[in-house]
């Protein structure tokens, strides 16, 4: 089985959906024509420049590279984490808290699996440590953005509730409690939901890549289940990592609620 | 040692010592410096326009904003406590209640003796059914009492109460103030007592005092009455 490939003008037939939907919006006064056409754009420009840079990083196997993708992926990804809250914490915090959620949860199990689980050898074969991390900062990204933006988001709304719990003695993460585990909760539902799914509602896209690229069914089948469950383990550990430090941190060293650290996102 | 002393004072006074609140300097950003002292389990009153800062006083004795400048109960800064022991001592009631569980119940921070808390709804002359009822089914007057039980129920020994009578008739009204005497007097606690309503500043509250351009001026003994009368 060989695979077709796609021609520049194949390409340009499924861009002119994309168009239709643009003016659709536009004439429907959506607001989103904009976001569309830019959004369109950015995934042709980024996707052929991973494509030119994928091609280069597999003809050579030498570590520095593959950390220094993977360094540009996530500050990337941590940068997508702080311009998704509403709500965030001023300056260089919000980007940090993000962006070592990121790295914790998502550098810890990808490196876990590709010792333990493939024994790709070397570990750093960027053919297969290059999609999983891709994979794993995409998904755990989605999960801390929505915790973290639920969480500043309910704190604004709930604040004299939390403040009274404060009043009457409570402590910080006991008058945050319930918050932080919506919070955690709501970054965590849309993987678990996506396992519920995966092979009856929906198809994950990597398998359906690998099965038209010409993959026997069943090996794809396993990889997709590996990356399923990496992400969410990934997402998991991300989410409550990220959920966890923010709580604490939207209160100072007198066990005050400290919103004044949270600005408005500027749109 | 400073432990060691009020626990000596406690056992003089059989069971509660005579608190005393001390501010000194206390600054925020639309206040201060203020200085004052409450001493001997006393009350005072305190007035002042809308918007004047009454409030913001009150959050900062509680230690809930930043500010500068010390608060100490009993000889102890609030800097010697944890912000959520700190505040168990000082007990702060906002002028709106806030709940965030269905009940009444679950709102009670700690344990508290059964036949404490029925004679004070004796005092407030709610039914005790109220501690199971929802949170929805309770009118606003009645929240307000409940606010100051679930308060109480802490055990403060400073008691800074923001408008605790706002939405109640004159009988629930003074039904409040004798259970706030009633809990002063057996606590030996200092009272500090906002309200706009001067007659109830003049019954609950020894000495009075009035917030002007971020100033916590006192108003003087023989003044007192005439002021209190007169607009701000």
């Amino acid at each position: 089985m060989t695979l077709i490939t796609l021609s520049l003008w194949d390409l340009s037939l499924a861009a002119l959906l994309v168009i239709a939907l643009a003016l659709l919006s536009f004439q429907m006064k959506l607001g989103v024509s904009r976001s569309i056409i830019v959004a369109a754009l950015r995934t042709v420009i980024q996707l052929l420049l991973i494509g030119l840079i994928l091609k280069w990083l597999f003809g050579t196997t030498h570590p520095g590279w593959l950390i220094l993708v993977s360094l540009i992926m996530l500050l990337a990804a941590g940068r997508e984490v702080m311009v998704r809250q509403q709500r965030r914490f001023a300056g260089i915090q919000s980007f940090a808290l993000g962006t070592v959620s990121l790295f914790i949860s998502t550098i810890v199990v990808t490196l876990l699996v590709l010792t333990v689980v493939i024994s790709a050898d070397p570990w750093y074969t960027p053919q297969y440590a290059i999609p999983l991390l891709g994979m794993m900062f995409g998904n755990t990204m989605n999960g801390i953005a929505l915790g973290l933006d639920r969480l500043t988001q309910t704190a604004w709304q709930q604040r004299e509730v939390i403040e009274a719990r404060l009043t009457l003695g409570q402590t910080p993460l006991q008058a945050i409690s319930d918050i932080r585990r919506e919070s955690t909760r709501s970054g965590m539902i849309p993987i678990i939901n996506a396992m519920a799914v995966a092979g009856i509602v929906s198809l994950p896209g990597m398998m359906t890549g690998q099965i038209m690229a010409g993959a026997d069914p069943m090996d794809a089948v396993s990889y997709q289940i590996l990356i399923m469950f990496m992400v969410t383990a990934g997402t998991g550990l991300g989410t409550i990592f990220a959920v966890a430090m923010a709580s604490r941190h939207l209160f100072d060293e007198r066990e005050r609620l400290r919103l004044d650290r949270l600005q408005k996102a500027v749109v | 040692m400073r432990y060691a002393i009020a626990r000596d004072t406690i056992e003089k006074f059989g069971g509660y010592a005579l608190s005393h609140l001390q501010i000194n300097n206390l600054k925020t950003h639309h206040l201060g410096p203020i200085n004052l002292t409450v001493s001997d389990g006393s009350a005072i009153s305190i007035r002042g326009n809308s918007g004047a800062g009454k409030s913001l006083l009150l959050r900062a004795i509680a230690d809930l904003d930043p500010h500068q400048g010390e608060v100490l109960l009993d000889d102890v800064s609030s800097n010697d406590y944890r912000g959520s022991q700190w505040r168990q001592r000082v007990g702060y009631l906002p002028a709106m209640s806030q709940w965030w569980g269905d009940g009444v119940r679950e709102h009670f921070i700690h344990a508290i003796d059964q036949s404490l808390l029925a004679s004070w709804l004796n005092t407030l002359e709610l039914d005790e059914a109220i501690l199971d009822a929802p949170i929805s089914t309770l009118s606003s007057g009645e929240r307000q009492r409940v606010a100051l039980l679930r308060l109480l129920a802490n055990q403060p020994q400073a008691l800074l109460l923001d408008e605790p009578t706002a939405s109640l008739d004159h009988d629930n009204t003074l039904r409040v103030e004798k259970l706030v005497a009633d809990y002063q007097a057996q606590h030996r606690c200092i009272v500090i007592w906002v309200s706009h309503d001067p007659e109830q500043l003049a019954r609950v509250a020894s000495r009075h005092f009035i917030i002007k351009q971020g100033q916590l001026v006192p108003l003087p003994a023989s003044q007192t009455q005439a002021l209190l009368g007169a607009p701000a």
